[in-house]
């Protein structure tokens, strides 16, 4: 695996990547030699950026059209025979048409698919609430034997890729659509491991996928204007949860806040509120997320503004919760 | 096995089906008893599949899409050595594996299935993967008549004759009942033999419940280089039991003591009459 990531990152130039590039270079790199990586895809292999991969290892990558019960389905299938095996499609469809595909075909059979949700949460923005993705957490977080991943930047998407290709278990990333800044110099990252991006004294943001971005910013604003520091934690890993760390960030009896490109309802803030309740912690608690309705109308950006998962919601969340 | 050897093994099968049943107090009779025989003549004549090599990757492959009559496919394992037969008292008894659907707890299970609509897709991506590796292996799968409003078929259906899986043979236990009533009724898919070749499969129709036209089918796959093939076994629900033939309340219905004895009866006395035959 060494040889793989070293491999990884001296020829991919991961900053100012989308994490969709990242996981087509991956997956390319992964491909040159294991002829038992195969995409499967539902019409996405533009907006999966997959024609890279499609031309370099034609045989290697199937087509379904707009089926997406027939693409987990056949995924699974292909697996079952020993393959790696990826099958791509907007998050919207992939969780919510092909859930009982999921269910029963992936996790319940135990086929190691990688199920790759792409333009997850509100990527597409304007095009409106069928194509936004904040259900899946929820809905996947109740299928047993199956890891949830949501990398906030581009070397955790590199390294979910290439640890979902090396598992022998059902794994489900979930891609955002924009460029990603590279958030840590850390190189360290665990399936099931929350990533400390940056440490503080006042309180604590954990956040996931690509609003880990957007509360490092909070966390540097609350210190650069209010003396305030934050940890902020990328919780790459929605299951299983990396309950070791919760615990170790609730014993301090700071603030916690949650933030996610998802649903209030099932989500991070849920799985976590719900471990620290049940563990007798009792710190002041804010879950920022979508909240129970159909989005605004507007770009990614301006729905996390108008919902609050933005540098400046974020910071007036965390001065409100400090009493500040 | 010649046609009355395996003639014979079908009543043996619907007797255990029965047995197990009876025991377990659940099951989906009707459905079991209308595919025993393309099972059997599946296991027991065409494919290629040894329980002491279950994993071998050249194995013939068999998914069963309409899962509850997991009690056919149950006695036929056992019958080939999956597991002892003994095994089948637990069917749908407390922490027993040998749970109302397949599952691939029991050795033999290629995949979990009993959710409808599912094992099309299946079979196409483990005919894909045949391909792709060159393997000569064959993938079959049983799909009930009730199970093919489900829109992924359909999806699963056009996905097979696109990749030109002529390793994959789809067979339609058509006994014409559901849960619900006649299907006819409650969702007609009629003419579905152009329904398939308008998706590109080569289709054939046999009596289900023929020894002789199930191997000969069996024995012409590919119907044709390049394509899905579909044998469309026309069967009857409860079949091999008169009082529960083509009777809508046999489809998950357990039978009492007398019901069970009548039926046992019956079954013995067509034994006796292919034995003498």
């Amino acid at each position: 695996m060494d040889s793989i990531v070293d491999a990884t990152i001296e020829n991919i130039a991961v900053a100012q990547q989308t994490n969709l590039e990242v996981f087509s270079s991956v997956l390319q790199l992964l491909a040159e030699t294991d002829r038992d990586i195969i995409v499967v895809t539902s019409d996405s292999r533009g907006s999966g950026k997959l024609v890279p991969f499609g031309q370099k290892f034609p045989d290697q990558i199937i087509e379904v059209g707009i089926a997406e019960q027939n693409l987990v389905g056949v995924a699974a299938g292909i697996a079952s025979t020993g393959k790696k095996v990826f099958a791509v499609s907007p998050a919207c469809f992939l969780t919510a048409r092909a859930l009982e595909q999921i269910k029963n075909d992936v996790a319940y059979s135990n086929n190691p698919v990688t199920l790759v949700g792409i333009s997850a949460g509100v990527s597409y923005g304007a095009l409106g609430s069928t194509h936004h993705s904040l259900h899946d957490f929820a809905v996947l977080r109740t299928i047993n034997n199956l890891i949830i991943v949501a990398p906030a930047d581009n070397f955790e998407a590199e390294q979910a890729v290439i640890l979902a290709a090396e598992t022998d278990l059902p794994v489900y990333i979930r891609f955002g659509k924009k460029s990603m800044p590279l958030l840590s110099s850390d190189k360290s990252f665990e399936i099931g491991k929350g990533r400390i991006i940056r440490e503080g004294r006042d309180l604590t943001i954990i956040a996931t996928g690509e609003t880990v971005e957007h509360a490092c910013r909070a966390a540097q604003r609350l210190e650069r204007e209010f003396n305030l520091t934050a940890t902020v934690v990328s919780m790459h890993t929605i299951k299983p949860l990396d309950y070791n760390l919760l615990s170790e960030i609730a014993a301090s009896d700071k603030p916690i806040i949650t933030v996610e490109e998802h649903s209030v309802y099932g989500g991070l803030g849920e799985a976590c509120a719900s471990f620290l309740i049940q563990n007798n912690f009792r710190n002041r608690f804010k879950i920022i997320g979508i909240p129970d309705e159909y989005t605004v109308t507007g770009s990614q950006q301006e729905i996390f503004n108008h919902y609050g998962i933005s540098e400046d919601g974020i910071t007036q969340t965390a001065l409100a919760l400090l009493g500040e | 096995m010649s046609e009355k050897e395996l003639a014979q093994k079908s009543v043996e099968y619907r007797k255990k089906i029965l047995k197990y049943i009876y025991q377990a107090k659940a099951g989906h009779t009707g459905g079991s008893l209308s595919c025993i025989d393309i099972l059997n003549v599946l296991y027991n004549h065409t494919m290629q599949i040894d329980a002491s090599d279950f994993k071998s990757p050249d194995r013939d492959r068999y998914i069963q899409s309409k899962g509850h009559t997991v009690e056919a496919l149950y006695v036929v394992l056992a019958s080939k050595g999956f597991f002892p037969e003994s095994d089948l008292d637990t069917l749908c008894q407390y922490q027993s594996h040998y749970i109302g659907h397949p599952t691939r707890k029991v050795h033999g299970v290629e995949q979990n299935t009993g959710a409808l609509g599912h094992g099309l897709s299946l079979s196409v991506g483990t005919a894909i993967a045949g391909k792709l590796d060159k393997k000569s292996y064959r993938v079959f799968t049983v799909l009930g008549d009730g199970e093919l409003p489900e829109g992924s078929n359909w999806e699963a259906a056009l996905s097979a004759s696109h990749y030109k899986l002529d390793n994959l043979c789809a067979i339609l236990d058509k006994n014409t009942l559901q849960i619900s009533g006649p299907t006819a009724d409650v969702l007609n898919t009629d003419p579905v033999d152009k329904k398939f070749e308008a998706f590109g499969w080569e289709v054939r129709h046999v009596d289900g419940h023929d020894i002789k036209q199930l191997k000969e089918a069996f024995d012409s796959l590919p119907f044709s280089k390049g394509k899905p093939s579909l044998i469309i076994a026309h069967t009857i629900k409860g079949k091999g039991i008169s009082f529960m033939e083509n009777q809508l309340k046999w489809h998950h219905g357990v039978p009492d003591p007398k019901q069970y004895a009548d039926a046992v009866q019956e079954l013995d006395l067509h034994g006796e009459t292919l034995a003498s035959a």
